[in-house]
């Protein structure tokens, strides 16, 4: 496995994460050598097994569908960067 | 009085012999938290206040005769939890400045338990490491050697217990960051089934792996906590609704000389590996003479595909990672850029502040396995070698009770010395990933020192919600040992 700068810089525009031509770097370098480990796993034969996502295949349970918690807005909101009348404020996006 | 060192079980019983109160208790751990911190640098934040106001209502509790046997007892929990008014930074700038809203289930349940909660402990950022060392807060020291890491990522909670500050701490692991920690400091961490204690309230990581689990001297103490920590929470949909079980009744029960008579421990040949340092293999061979002088006895196992636990854990985690951290925006909560043109930026830049390095790598690990074309081939596939794995691992528990050996295959390593070299650093979890991927119950113990007289582990892994036997093996041990109560000089 071998990145290119365009491709770790398609990755970071995915996860929303700004690195400079240095920090591009590094990360391509790392990594390659991370996905050389991951790699081992294409020799292992797969073919039939069913995905394992979870610890335990159990259903998940259903719980009734009642109003049970207080009005936690401000509580939660107290903790955001910018507020204004009850509302999370970001940049403007339509113009 | 000095609480240093002391188990639960102790203090417990001073308490009761009015020997100390919860508030002396209490005092006495905050001092030696404050005298241990230039040092060790196990703890983010300090509640010192609350804890004096939690140590006043514990002995009220005690007074009035019904106070359940953690009462009084100082604890600490990986800032990973989320305490409700005290700060959880995550050992991130991210959350630099979050104060949690509500309290973790396990904290809540501690609570109730009655111990006093004196701060929240050091960590790898966001739980990702395998050092302590990548935390926002500087990196946290390995009380055995102040050159050494504490192992990771729940190394403050570790090192507390190991350097003697409070008797007890919580902590979380994805793929060992409870044993791995515990096995480098010298003490018990127990990694708990998946399911057996909620995950409400754990800021996540890799939600199919995460465990919250109780770190202290002794087993027994460990299965003291559990008591109090497991529970079904309708909050967590992948918390189990079992009937509760006390996990001391194997350890309360009276065994003669051999109480681990008819007991067989399974030793896989895959951990006869290359990377193992003389002083771990020596130190495990030691302890399963000792478990077998206890009427236990050995036998050669497999595990084939162990050799594939890294590679699938590091498709699985990262993957989980890169969706779970991607509500840190800057919007509703955390760290926020100062300078940004629009939306896109706004999240950019918040997101390449707020984040260390090794954080950012994994959220692009897990982002490209998740992305269109690379999907199958990597996240499906790591997810049909999980099951392989689970399924040798049902295989093995047919033919033995509990499978041992090292917990990690060295001693605490100098910091900084795998920092730069993330391969190296994921190959310190190489035995203890696969519990977290079938999601079965583990933990370590003490079990030896190396000549340059460092901490070593032994992992002891039982089958799903067999915990009270892991716990009594594991405690039978200690009863033929002295290694928990060795203490960094």
């Amino acid at each position: 496995m071998s990145f290119s700068s365009d491709d770790i810089a398609r990755l970071a525009r995915l996860a929303r994460i700004r690195l400079d031509a240095v920090e591009t770097n590094d990360v391509r370098e790392k990594l390659d050598a991370i996905f050389s480990l991951i790699d081992a796993l294409q020799a292992i034969d797969t073919a039939g097994v069913a995905p394992m996502a979870h610890a335990q295949d159990v259903m998940l349970p259903l719980r009734d569908d009642i109003v049970t918690r207080e009005d936690c807005r401000a509580r939660f909101q107290a903790q955001a960067p910018e507020v204004a009348d009850g509302l999370y404020i970001v940049p403007r996006v339509v113009e | 009085m000095s609480g240093a060192f002391g188990s639960i079980v102790e203090l417990a019983a001073g308490l009761r012999a009015r020997e100390w109160s919860c508030v002396e208790l209490a005092t006495d751990t905050l001092a030696r938290l404050r005298d241990s911190q230039a040092a060790v640098n196990a703890f983010i934040s300090v509640d010192e206040e609350g804890a004096l106001a939690q140590a006043r209502a514990a002995d009220a509790r005690l007074g009035a005769g019904d106070a359940p046997v953690l009462t009084g007892i100082p604890i600490a929990h990986k800032d990973v939890l989320m305490t409700r008014g005290l700060r959880t930074t995550c050992a991130s700038r991210m959350l630099e400045r979050f104060v949690a809203p509500y309290d973790a289930h396990v904290v809540a349940r501690l609570r109730e338990a009655g111990t006093v909660l004196v701060g929240k402990t050091n960590m790898d950022e966001f739980a990702m490491g395998s050092s302590s060392e990548t935390s926002y807060f500087g990196p946290v020291r390995n009380p055995w050697s102040a050159e050494c890491v504490p192992g990771g990522s729940s190394g403050g909670s570790a090192a507390a217990v190991a350097a003697g500050i409070v008797p007890a701490t919580t902590g979380t692991d994805t793929g060992g960051s409870i044993r791995q920690p515990a096995a480098l400091t010298g003490i018990c961490g127990l990694k708990p089934t998946y399911g057996l204690c909620s995950r409400y309230g754990l800021v996540a990581f890799a939600s199919s792996l995460d465990t919250p689990g109780p770190f202290a001297h002794t087993a027994h103490d460990c299965a003291l906590l559990l008591n109090a920590m497991a529970g079904h929470d309708e909050r967590d949909s992948t918390s189990v609704s079992r009937t509760a079980e006390d996990y001391a009744r194997l350890i309360d029960a009276n065994a003669g000389t051999k109480p681990l008579d008819g007991l067989r421990i399974g030793i896989p040949r895959e951990f006869a590996d290359d990377a193992l340092e003389p002083d771990v293999v020596a130190s495990v061979e030691e302890a399963l003479a000792a478990l077998r002088s206890l009427g236990a006895s050995t036998l050669d196992i497999t595990l084939p595909r162990l050799s594939y636990c890294v590679p699938v854990y590091y498709v699985v985690a990262p993957a989980e990672a890169s969706s779970n951290l991607s509500r840190f925006d800057g919007v509703r909560y955390g760290h926020r850029a100062a300078e940004y043109d629009d939306l896109f930026e706004m999240y950019c830049r918040t997101r390449a502040e707020g984040f260390g390095a090794e954080v950012k790598r994994r959220i692009l690990v897990g982002t490209y396995v998740l992305s269109q074309g690379y999907y199958d081939a990597y996240y499906l596939k790591a997810q049909q070698v999980r099951r392989l794995i689970a399924e040798d691992f049902t295989r093995a528990f047919a033919q033995c009770d509990v499978i041992a050996g090292p917990t990690a295959p060295t001693c605490a390593f100098t910091i900084g010395a795998k920092a730069n070299d993330p391969v190296q650093m994921y190959l310190n979890d190489i035995f203890t990933i696969a519990a977290n991927l079938t999601g079965m119950p583990a933990m370590s113990v003490p079990c030896g020192l190396s000549k340059q007289g460092l901490p070593i582990g032994l992992q002891l892994q039982a089958n799903y919600f067999d915990e009270a036997r892991l716990l009594n093996v594991a405690h039978r041990f200690q009863q033929a040992t002295d290694w928990h109560s060795r203490r960094p000089s």
